[in-house]
């Protein structure tokens, strides 16, 4: 296709769901980061209709748990030489800080200035997350 | 260096602290040894008396509620303990603004326990992180009451003999019963316990709390008191609460959805023991008081008795 297709080093997003790319552009922080970052959007996908794809010219630490939750469908793939090293799907983190916010308006969390509070999955069919304090459940 | 040292006995003692937030915090075995003890205090209280002695309880009400402040800092007193606190909540350091965990981290310096009773959900567990003495929640907004689930399982004990292999008739509100979550969860801890589930259609378990505990355990789940009342071991009435309804016709129209009278009670087995965690509403006729299967009083007494057993077995004087 284009210029993308020649990534020689980094990691490639693949299968997002169409709409969530720039979601999880902002959430991994990409728009902060020096290398060649390139956020496709409603790329023809014969599984998915359309789809979104992102791919960061750099060996960058990904957020694996950012990403799981955001969309748990999506695909990576580690580049090195040219070739794919690295291809695995996501699962839902177990225990995730500093996306989720306690939907509970009575949780001490809204009270106290706490940054990273912790959420553990409570239900993976339906995404929901418990919080650590109040044991409301919760979902992105 | 003299802060050095200091900071590192904090960190030092920080790692043996114990905390009472939820249930769960308490082992079987800790449980066993809390009643335990717990019978030995009710035994001869006097024996006990110097246990706590030159020891200190921050009691922190940060939301009024006599009945249980009153229970603990008597535990506290009885033990030989003193306790220190606030009376008016508006006067503290934390209606001044300053961060509860500041509060907690200030406290426990003066402190060799603490008791929190807090309108916000999680309070307890927030604390215990920057608390250098154990933690006691005694209250926590809708989420958590644990010293009342002590005292429903020591009273169970007491009047039942065992924890175990009991028929457990709960009736009221089961949706907004935050005591009612406790309980079930902790007798689901122990075998052969099942439970027989009375509300409104309106007023049901909620599902996460029924799914948390092994399905085999739920009898029945019905409306019905007068059905239920002659097969239950225990039955454990609720009121409902107010706060959580927006329609006072509503409210009213549920609150008197049962009313435990001395006729009903006639179909009740002559073992059986009715509790209740008490302020009661109309759920149950002053009638029934005279009943000596009515224990709602004595339950209460239980409060002081374990928390004065949870105190010691907290700061490892059990
Ligand atoms: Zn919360």
């Amino acid at each position: 296709m284009i210029y993308v297709d020649s990534l020689n080093e980094g990691i490639v997003i693949d299968h997002i769901r169409a709409g969530a790319g720039f979601d999880i552009f902002f959430q991994l922080g990409l728009d902060k980061i020096d290398s060649v970052v390139l956020l496709m959007r409603n790329v023809p996908s014969e599984k998915m209709g359309r789809k979104d794809l992102i791919k960061v010219e750099s060996n960058f630490e990904l957020n694996l748990d950012i990403l799981g939750l955001i969309d748990p469908n999506v695909t990576i793939n580690i580049i090195q030489d040219g070739k794919i090293m690295k291809k695995f799907k996501l699962e839902l983190p177990a225990a995730v800080s500093g996306i989720l916010k306690c939907k509970n308006p009575r949780c001490i969390s809204h009270r106290e200035e706490i940054a990273d509070s912790m959420f553990y999955l409570y239900d993976e069919q339906k995404r929901y997350y418990k919080c650590e304090y109040c044991d409301s459940v919760t979902w992105l | 260096m003299a802060v050095g040292s200091f900071a590192g006995s904090i960190a030092d003692s920080h790692m043996a602290v114990r905390n009472y937030i939820v249930p769960t915090d308490l082992s079987l075995d800790d449980l066993r040894s809390i009643f335990a003890l717990t019978d030995e205090i009710i035994k001869d209280c006097q024996k006990f008396q110097d246990v706590c002695k030159s020891k200190v309880m921050a009691s922190l009400f940060f939301e009024p509620s006599t009945r249980t402040k009153f229970s603990f800092d008597a535990a506290m007193y009885r033990l030989g303990g003193n306790v220190i606190g606030f009376a008016d909540p508006n006067t503290t350091s934390q209606a001044k603004g300053e961060s509860l965990a500041d509060t907690t981290r200030i406290i426990s310096g003066y402190a060799d326990l603490i008791t929190v009773r807090s309108p916000y959900e999680g309070a307890a567990k927030h604390m215990s992180m920057y608390s250098s003495v154990p933690i006691i929640n005694a209250g926590d907004g809708g989420h958590e009451h644990p010293t009342q689930t002590l005292t429903d399982l020591m009273a169970i004990r007491h009047y039942k003999q065992t924890l175990d292999g009991h028929v457990i008739g709960i009736c009221g509100d089961l949706k907004f019963g935050r005591t009612i979550h406790s309980l079930i969860s902790a007798l689901s801890r122990y075998p052969n316990n099942k439970f027989v589930f009375i509300s409104p259609p309106e007023l049901q378990l909620p599902d996460y709390v029924a799914h948390n505990i092994d399905q085999s355990m739920i009898l029945r789940q019905t409306d019905s008191l007068i059905n239920e009342i002659g097969n239950v071991d225990i039955l454990y009435m609720s009121r409902v609460q107010k706060e959580r309804f927006v329609s006072e016709a509503e409210y009213l129209r549920l609150r008197d959805y049962y009313i435990l009278n001395a006729e009903k009670m006639k179909r009740a087995k002559k073992d059986m023991v009715v509790m209740h965690p008490l302020p009661r509403l109309n759920e149950i006729s002053a009638e029934v008081d005279s009943d000596e299967r009515a224990i709602y009083f004595e339950q209460a007494r239980y409060g002081m008795y374990v928390r004065m057993a949870l105190i010691m077995n907290l700061l490892d004087l059990g």
